[in-house]
């Protein structure tokens, strides 16, 4: 076990190495002068070549990849050309609010797509399946920055129940940094009042994002819930006299879970990828809007490094899966 | 005294496409305590049904029980309404199926399987694990896990103290089948209703499984519908058998007076197609015809179509006469020949 998850991570190794390969080499291939860009455009001849040479961007790309690399191994992500701020800083600023973002949305997908896809299951072709059917066709099919525009529409400006955009008020001081994530740092701190806001603000976007994952998950339970229940172990657990609520909650539950879960760790990522246009609408201060504004000024150091930061995470959370495979199929056996 | 079971007259139609299948159709059986009725057919004849029917496992719709009762220990269990048919299950009757690797739960240990089983039954009846009605959770948890493993001691699962925490896929066919048995009789079930255990394992555990029904039979005092469609195991096993044909029992009685007897034109076909020693090779003869049409079953005797004696008196439902003492047979031709 303890050998299986220590190989696991070795082997992110490579992949990280491929990931910065590839970064680097589309990043510099793309038509384009950052450095023209980010020195204005009534910089001279020679503050350009300044700027160039201050960042190393004089240099042939091997020589620049392998700066970035070693500058990698001492926890150095770059500086950002546009900002001249480390990477590394804005990173540690705007990635714990994309995280809190997309795992409060995978959380809120889970908790309620898997007991309504059981739901579902038993009620079958009752009213409650025909709800459930309907309501997440049209959860899948509508766009995240739609649905955003839609919940602001209603709950912010109609009702006025939520705030229209943000992550805290700027006039209040944010819970002190422990996790990053505003909500669990202000239980940590005990701020009952700074949770409740950091939750008001949370709720919009986390909802926008997490429908999607939601309606699928609810899909796959439903089908590998139906699936299990004809099964001839659930069979002989009724006719051995055990209750409904014993054999669906705890029997069935595990069997049922499995393909819910390697759904999870994929959505992680695709949550991650896509947090981009949701952070846009709820104006979130997150990786997503960093990446873009970068991308938009052609400044190499954040995409490279938001693209080596996520692969990680994405990585690292399908380890996790593989590991809870193992605790709910007692036939998974870690080599 | 009311007996243990006592099936009269049951008639179940299945509704389709094509319409409604007379599936049973006045299924009569009685069984007692310590009998062993063996219920052979072949297949789609109603046994299986007939066996999930005692434990009202068979859904309602599509299946309609038009007519008949089936009463366990006097109450008719088909009046009963789901609250009151669970505290049966598992506690009244215990029930095995055909296929031991997929009839227990692979994701969990076969202990939380047992002592699930077991708690599920005491809640009905305290006694069983031996514990006053006050006893708190823990106590009634610990009770119930020393339960499942007396009980897999007693179906000869060896070193079962460590056994009981194993996985189902640690156990060869044979031992799961085993364990199917203490999780059938951890409730201490009157009645125990065995759906062809022993199918889909080999000949020698086959006959050890077997073994231990009879065994177990004898130790808990119960009564045992074997279901099967090898007249072997029965006449292995059992102290009683009945046979059916299309949804009906066409003979039963004591085994050895049927398996000596027999008197049905079916039970002639079946016997006579079961391979033996002292008869030739290729001298084995099949039974010509197919199985009814259930939707729109023969009037009368089922087995007419295809039988060598049929008679225009046929048509008619025939009533059982009883040959020899408890030995019924539904024939009125066979009738007609034995009183003349």
């Amino acid at each position: 076990m303890l050998r299986f998850i220590f190989r696991r991570i070795l082997l992110i190794l490579p992949v990280l190495f491929g990931l910065t390969v590839i970064m680097f080499v589309i990043a510099r291939v793309l038509p384009g002068d950052p450095v023209g860009l980010a020195a204005g455009p009534n910089a001279t001849r020679e503050e350009i070549e300044a700027l160039a040479r201050e960042f190393g961007l004089d240099q042939p790309i091997l020589g620049q990849y392998w700066t970035y690399v070693s500058g990698l191994a001492q926890g150095d992500f770059g500086t950002s050309i546009f900002t001249r701020r480390p990477v590394a800083d804005d990173l540690a600023a705007y990635l714990p609010a994309t995280l809190e973002l997309v795992f409060s949305a995978l959380l809120i997908a889970i908790v309620v797509g898997i007991p309504a896809g059981l739901m579902a299951a038993i009620w079958r072709n009752r009213w409650p399946d025909y709800l459930s059917n309907i309501l997440s066709v049209a959860a899948i099919s509508m766009p995240r920055f739609f649905l955003g525009l839609l919940l602001q529409l209603c709950f912010a400006m109609w009702l006025m129940w939520l705030p229209l955009g943000g992550r805290f008020p700027i006039i209040l001081e944010p819970p002190p940094g422990v996790t990053g994530f505003y909500t669990i740092d202000a239980l940590l701190a005990g701020d009952m009042e700074s949770f409740q806001t950091a939750c008001r603000y949370l709720a919009m976007p986390a909802i926008a994002m997490s429908l999607s994952p939601l309606a699928t998950i609810l899909r796959m339970m439903r089908a590998a819930t139906i699936e299990v229940m004809q099964q001839d172990y659930v069979t002989t657990a009724r006719a051995l006299g055990l209750s409904p609520r014993l054999i669906v909650f705890k029997y069935v539950l595990r069997n049922a879970i499995s393909s819910s879960l390697t759904l999870i760790g994929l959505y992680f990522g695709w949550l991650l990828g896509g947090t981009v246009l949701v952070e846009t609408v709820f104006d979130w201060p997150g990786v997503g809007l960093y990446a873009t504004s970068a991308i938009v000024a052609q400044d190499f150091m954040p995409v490279v490094s938001v693209a080596l930061v996520i692969g990680a995470l994405f990585i690292s959370v399908n380890i996790v899966i593989d590991l809870l495979y193992g605790v709910i199929n007692p036939k998974v056996r870690y080599q | 005294m009311a007996s243990l079971l006592e099936i009269r007259d049951l008639h179940l139609s299945m509704h389709s496409f094509e319409g409604a299948a007379k599936v049973l159709s006045g299924v009569t059986l009685s069984v007692e305590k310590g009998q062993i009725w063996g219920l052979v057919g072949e297949t789609g004849c109603g046994k299986s049904l007939t066996g999930l029917s005692v434990s009202r496992l068979v859904r309602t719709p599509p299946a309609e029980y038009t007519r008949g009762k089936i009463l366990l220990n006097g109450t008719d269990v088909l009046t009963l309404d789901e609250p009151r048919m669970r505290a049966l299950r598992g506690r009244r009757i215990g029930m095995i199926f055909q296929d031991p690797t997929t009839n227990l739960n692979p994701s969990f240990r076969i202990s939380t399987q047992l002592i699930d089983v077991a708690l599920a039954a005491a809640r009905h009846d305290s006694k069983i694990l031996g514990l006053p009605a006050t006893a708190g959770r823990w106590a009634r948890r610990q009770a119930a896990r020393r339960l499942a493993i007396d009980m897999l001691t007693e179906v000869g699962i060896p070193d079962a103290a460590t056994r009981v925490d194993d996985y189902p896929h640690q156990f060869s066919g044979g031992m799961r089948q085993r364990v199917l048995i203490a999780m059938a009789l951890v409730g201490q079930p009157d009645l125990l209703i065995a759906d062809e255990p022993t199918t889909a394992l080999d000949v020698s555990v086959q006959a050890q499984i077997l073994d231990l029904l009879k065994q177990m039979v004898t130790v808990h005092d119960m009564g045992v519908v074997l279901i099967t469609h090898n007249l072997g195991v029965v006449a292995q096993t059992c102290t009683h058998v009945a046979v059916m044909y299309a949804g009906a029992i066409v003979e039963k009685g004591p085994i050895r007076a049927v398996l000596t007897d027999p008197a049905h034109p079916y039970t002639k076909a079946l016997m006579q197609a079961i391979p033996r020693r002292d008869v030739a090779r290729g001298a084995l003869q099949g039974l010509p015809g197919a199985v009814p049409n259930l939707v729109q079953p023969p009037a009368g005797c089922r087995f007419a179509p295809r039988c060598i004696l049929a008679q225009p008196s046929c048509s008619k439902v025939p009533a059982e006469h009883e040959r020899a003492a408890g030995h019924l047979v539904a024939c009125p031709v066979v009738q007609a020949a034995h009183h003349a």
